[in-house]
């Protein structure tokens, strides 16, 4: 099934799985506004979508348009303006404390940028073992869960433990997040933009390690993206956003080949052919 | 015109009319540890009038410092051992031992050849407007250069492209990422350089930003704005929809090059194979794959 437009009403969970799958994590009416010089600018506006378990559903859309802050809020890193998120059942909207800690090891995320997620005065061992030590993982158990996350993303121990958040490439650091977020043994991974900074042949592989997870783990991954092709790889089912709001949403093969909507259409059809060519 | 793909070597043009720049035998290091590390390794290219080629690669293959080194900017601990660049009747030698030898490629910065770095569009100053980064950019390359000449200049520029005018009286944090982008393009361009080398111009763009870049710079070799481009990317989409023609490279050495389209239709190399192979489109095959590697995965976990 699939929305033609942001008019269709935002209540209709279209984001159901086929399946009979549980609901995982779910945000309903999520809106956030930012004040900015005096004025209201609304970045998701009344924005419900589920995540049924072990699934992933791809969020794309424009730089601009949602989906970062979104993520944000679902993350309970940002406060939301209104609407409910629930989480197994459970309204996690305005937990704090020991329930927002427990939570986070659940849900984890990597971001886009993932210079900004390192502490610059660590090296990459005492990060994940610092994470491992806070999760109260015994220190003889941590050294080979970090070997086996590392080799997730195809790192050895010996080539990253031992260096400097900038002594790393960013597609190297971004790889370290991952596996730094999957050391958790999280239930959703929040992937914001996550293999922006990888080469194509590695970005595959990554993607295919978020697959391998998904079936293997039972991992639910929100993947954001504008790379509507890494959507098109990996997504069970697809949200399509344009300032704040979703305006289209499927499966896969619904939004991306049966497109309803004309900036689903207008987003796809911007995206470069390798057999095109736009000389005149 | 070449018609078949070089397996190695020379990136050899195909061109249609003159020969724009012919940079032969480039040998970068980077030096100053207990190793020098050579990063570009005996590469030469060729560029026709009114070309774009497309240099592409994944990270650390050696294709920025290799646009560094044609555009003249290499310092320390990046060291150019030799190679010359041929453009317009003159051979420049590119190599940087000495301290000096930044001094001698000065005068050809920026109008001969024009640098458009990885990430430009993130250097704009938050607390000036577009406007006085126009005028900084002239007077370092022209001190006689006034205000109003700059600004009138860039004025020319943005309507000559069908682009806003009102741009330059912005702040960086009023832009969006790709107009911010568009704009640094105009201003690194505003000498009529003969060469421009674009770094990474679109990696951080969506889509629509990308293609609007893309259609913009294909405008500005139109336009006679500048005669060239060196496009270097990893994103192969966006070249082979921009480039007249390609060269791959890896570990320093461009291992095949052609015209765009028979490259990317007829790839001989298996690097150049296994990169067109990674491309995800939007499009049946790449789903078809996804949803090929799923089952075979959950064949392998036993997952029902």
């Amino acid at each position: 099934m699939s929305e033609p437009s942001a008019d269709a009403p935002q209540d209709d969970m279209i984001t159901r799985s086929t399946t009979d799958a549980e609901i995982l994590l779910s945000c309903q009416n999520v809106t956030k506004e930012f004040s900015v010089a005096g004025s209201k600018i609304t970045a998701v506006d009344d924005v419900s979508l589920e995540f049924p378990e072990s699934s992933v559903l791809a969020v794309v859309g424009e730089s601009g348009s949602g989906k970062s802050t979104l993520a944000r809020m679902l993350l309970r890193l940002m406060p939301v303006t209104s609407g409910t998120i629930t989480y197994r059942g459970q309204d996690v909207t305005h937990l704090r404390g020991g329930d927002l800690r427990e939570y986070w090891t659940d849900v984890q995320a990597v971001f886009q940028d993932p210079f900004s997620s390192f502490n610059q005065f660590f090296t990459v061992g005492s990060l994940l073992r610092r994470g491992l030590a806070l999760a109260k993982v015994p220190k003889d158990e941590a050294d080979a869960l970090i070997e086996e996350c590392l080799g997730y993303v195809d790192l050895r121990p010996k080539e990253v433990l031992h260096k400097f958040p900038h002594q790393m490439s960013g597609g190297q650091r971004q790889r370290v997040m991952v596996a730094r977020a999957l050391m958790m043994r999280p239930k959703v991974l929040l992937a914001d933009e996550a293999t922006s900074m990888l080469d194509a042949t590695l970005r595959v592989n990554v993607l295919n390690v978020l697959h391998d997870l998904k079936n293997d783990l039972g991992l639910t991954v929100l993947f954001i993206t504008h790379d509507i092709g890494q959507a098109c790889y990996l997504a069970d089912r697809v949200a399509v956003m344009e300032r704040g709001k979703v305006v289209e949403r499927g499966t896969t093969e619904e939004v991306i080949f049966s497109p309803q909507g004309d900036y689903t259409r207008r987003l796809l059809s911007d995206v470069p052919d390798l057999r095109g060519s736009l000389k005149p | 015109m070449s018609t078949t793909n070089t397996p190695s070597g020379t990136a050899s043009s195909p061109s249609r009319s003159g020969i724009l720049a012919r940079a032969e035998n480039i040998r970068c290091v980077y030096g100053g540890g207990e190793e020098d590390f050579t990063a570009v390794d005996g590469v030469s290219i060729e560029l026709g009038e009114g070309e774009i080629l497309g240099l592409a690669g994944e990270s650390g293959c050696g294709k920025t410092t290799l646009g560094n080194a044609l555009a003249m900017i290499a310092t320390p601990p990046l060291y150019v051992l030799s190679g010359t660049l041929e453009i317009d009747g003159e051979t420049i030698d590119l190599s940087t031992l000495q301290p000096s030898d930044l001094k001698r490629h000065r005068p050809y910065r920026g109008r001969t050849v024009s640098m458009l770095p990885q990430g430009a569009m993130n250097s704009i100053s938050p607390t000036l407007r577009i406007s006085s980064l126009v005028r900084d950019v002239m007077r370092a390359h022209d001190p006689k250069i006034t205000k109003d000449e700059a600004l009138d200049l860039a004025r020319e520029r943005l309507k000559m492209l069908d682009m806003p005018v009102r741009v330059l009286d912005s702040y960086a944090h009023q832009l969006s990422g790709g107009m911010k982008q568009r704009m640094i393009t105009v201003i690194s361009t505003l000498q009529n350089p003969r060469l421009l080398i674009a770094d990474e111009p679109t990696s951080a763009l969506d889509v629509s930003s990308q293609r609007m870049l893309v259609e913009m710079l294909l405008e500005m070799v139109q336009q006679g704005i500048m005669s060239g481009v060196v496009f270097v990317t990893h994103d192969l989409p966006v070249l082979s929809q921009v480039s007249d023609k390609l060269a791959i490279m890896n570990a320093g050495s461009i291992v095949e090059s052609g015209p765009t389209r028979q490259l990317v239709e007829n790839a001989q190399h298996p690097y150049t194979r296994k990169l067109l192979s990674s491309v995800l489109d939007p499009s049946q095959e790449t789903r078809r794959r996804g949803v090929a590697r799923r089952s075979t995965t959950t064949e392998e976990v036993g997952t029902p």
